[in-house]
């Protein structure tokens, strides 16, 4: 099938995968920590939560990509000359996942502010109330309750993740786009090839909507639902 | 550190690369909004024979990567040597005609799904109400439907529009020389990424603030309705 070249191709889906589990755990921690900022009561810590998801979102991943892989080196350059250490070239699996990351932290930042904000209130204070600790409350009553309502935004962003890894091939990486591109310049089938690579973007579209929705159920149970 | 000569330089380049993306985003919207109206009639339709394909194209779309879809088009085409002997080839050839081609059908797809949904969001007592006073059901449609779905969808299309505008950097791989590409023939030239990357990053920003205030102009206007209204005792 596809001229032998499979085989290779799955190889890159693994690459293509990883960039997407490495750059959701970023995206997370950064949606998180923004989150938090928004939401708390300095008002430089919500300015800077501020400035960050407006820039973010004003801007192309592929731009931003391309500062921070190109940019980020000159930086690491100048750095290393200043401070006379060895040449570090920058990987571009960290350039990627790191710039991935840093993006759609912002788009889960307000996710994330979304789902503390539709936690009552009042159970945080129940809770403290009943001598719990913050980190205890946080465990126990915070974070059950926003998973249920943050999965939505989550499932959305990660879909446009998987789909958005595509672009660190222009970078250099060898994901399954670029695999693919090589396997179309040695075959001249350029159609078969992303073909073969869409429909494989498709299953874990699909995938993902599936676990997703094991996940939410797991997650809502006890959930009174209006029958309409 | 910064080389203002390098940028001062470039902008004609880049003003251009404007043109370009702005010409790409507006071919794009206006063939997806063309599109997009009679398929999100069909998507929200009852009859399933005509909502599923619909469902199955904007699924198939919205699931695939937008560079993937471009490649596609751009190198996938000239596979099939039926194609290459068509009549349509000279155009299908050219790297104008087939991001045309893919950005219009990705966001033909999003903004279908988009007024499908504000479609199916109509209140039963519009429907109710319009049948009572003895409008016909293509009245329905013009009248009281699709203004009414148009104008709920607004905030939502024009997030689409900005979104669209982003992606428009992808058209750089096949050799469309817009914002990015300048940016990054820039950068190839001279090896100033801040200089390079960060003009056109300020560029989007720009032109992003400018739509996002575009849209909620338009809002102003159309959802009108909507608006917290200052009450008569107030203004009393």
């Amino acid at each position: 099938m596809l001229h032998g070249y499979l085989p290779m191709i799955l190889d890159g889906l693994w690459t293509t995968l990883s960039v997407a589990a490495a750059s959701l755990a970023i995206a997370s921690l950064f949606g998180l920590v923004g989150a938090v900022a928004k939401l708390s009561e300095s008002r430089v810590a919500r300015a800077a939560a501020d400035v960050y998801t407006t820039l973010i979102r004003s801007l192309p991943d592929l731009v931003l990509m391309l500062l921070i892989f190109y940019g980020g080196q000159i930086l690491v350059n100048e750095i290393t000359m200043a401070w006379e250490l060895d040449y570090i070239d920058i990987n571009p699996f960290v350039a990627g996942t790191a710039t991935l990351g840093f993006i759609f932290g912002a788009y889960l930042t307000e996710t994330f502010r979304g789902a503390i904000l539709a936690v009552p209130r009042g159970q945080i204070e129940a809770g403290l109330a009943y001598g719990m600790t913050f980190p205890k409350v946080l465990r126990r009553i915070l974070v059950p309750q926003m998973v249920r309502h943050a999965i939505p935004g989550f499932l959305n962003n990660w879909l446009v993740m998987v789909k958005a890894t595509a672009l660190v091939s222009i970078i250099g990486l060898d994901d399954m786009m670029h695999r693919a591109s090589l396997a179309s310049a040695a075959t001249r089938e350029p159609f078969t090839f992303y073909a073969a690579i869409g429909a494989i973007y498709l299953t874990i579209t699909t995938v993902s909507i599936l676990v997703l929705h094991l996940v939410e159920r797991r997650f809502s149970l006890g959930v009174r639902r209006v029958d309409l | 550190m910064f080389d203002w000569d390098v940028v001062g330089g470039s902008l004609p380049a880049f003003l251009d690369g404007i043109r370009v993306t702005l010409l790409l985003l507006a071919m794009s919207c206006a063939a997806g909004f063309v599109l997009a109206v009679p398929l999100a009639v069909a998507r929200a339709s009852a009859n399933r024979w005509l909502s599923t394909p619909v469902w199955l194209f904007t699924y198939v779309i919205r699931g695939t990567p937008l560079l993937v879809q471009l490649f596609m088009v751009y190198y996938g085409l000239a596979q099939f040597e039926w194609i290459r002997e068509s009549a349509a080839w000279p155009m299908l050839r050219s790297a104008w005609f087939c991001a045309w081609l893919a950005f219009a059908l990705n966001t033909t797809a999003y903004t279908t799904e988009i007024f499908a949904g504000a479609l199916k969001a109509t209140p039963a007592g519009d429907v109710e109400v319009a049948r009572s006073l003895g409008m016909s059901s293509v009245a329905i449609w013009r009248r009281i439907l699709l203004p009414g779905a148009l104008r709920r969808a607004l905030p939502q299309y024009g997030n689409e529009v900005v979104m669209l505008m982003h992606a428009t950097a992808i058209a750089s791989t096949v050799s469309l020389v817009e914002v990015t590409r300048v940016a990054r023939d820039v950068y190839y030239n001279h090896l100033m990424p801040a200089e390079a990357f960060g003009t056109a990053a300020i560029i989007y920003f720009v032109l992003t603030a400018i739509f996002v205030g575009g849209f909620k102009l338009l809002e102003r206007r159309y959802l009108r309705h909507l608006r917290p209204m200052a009450t008569t005792a107030a203004r009393a």
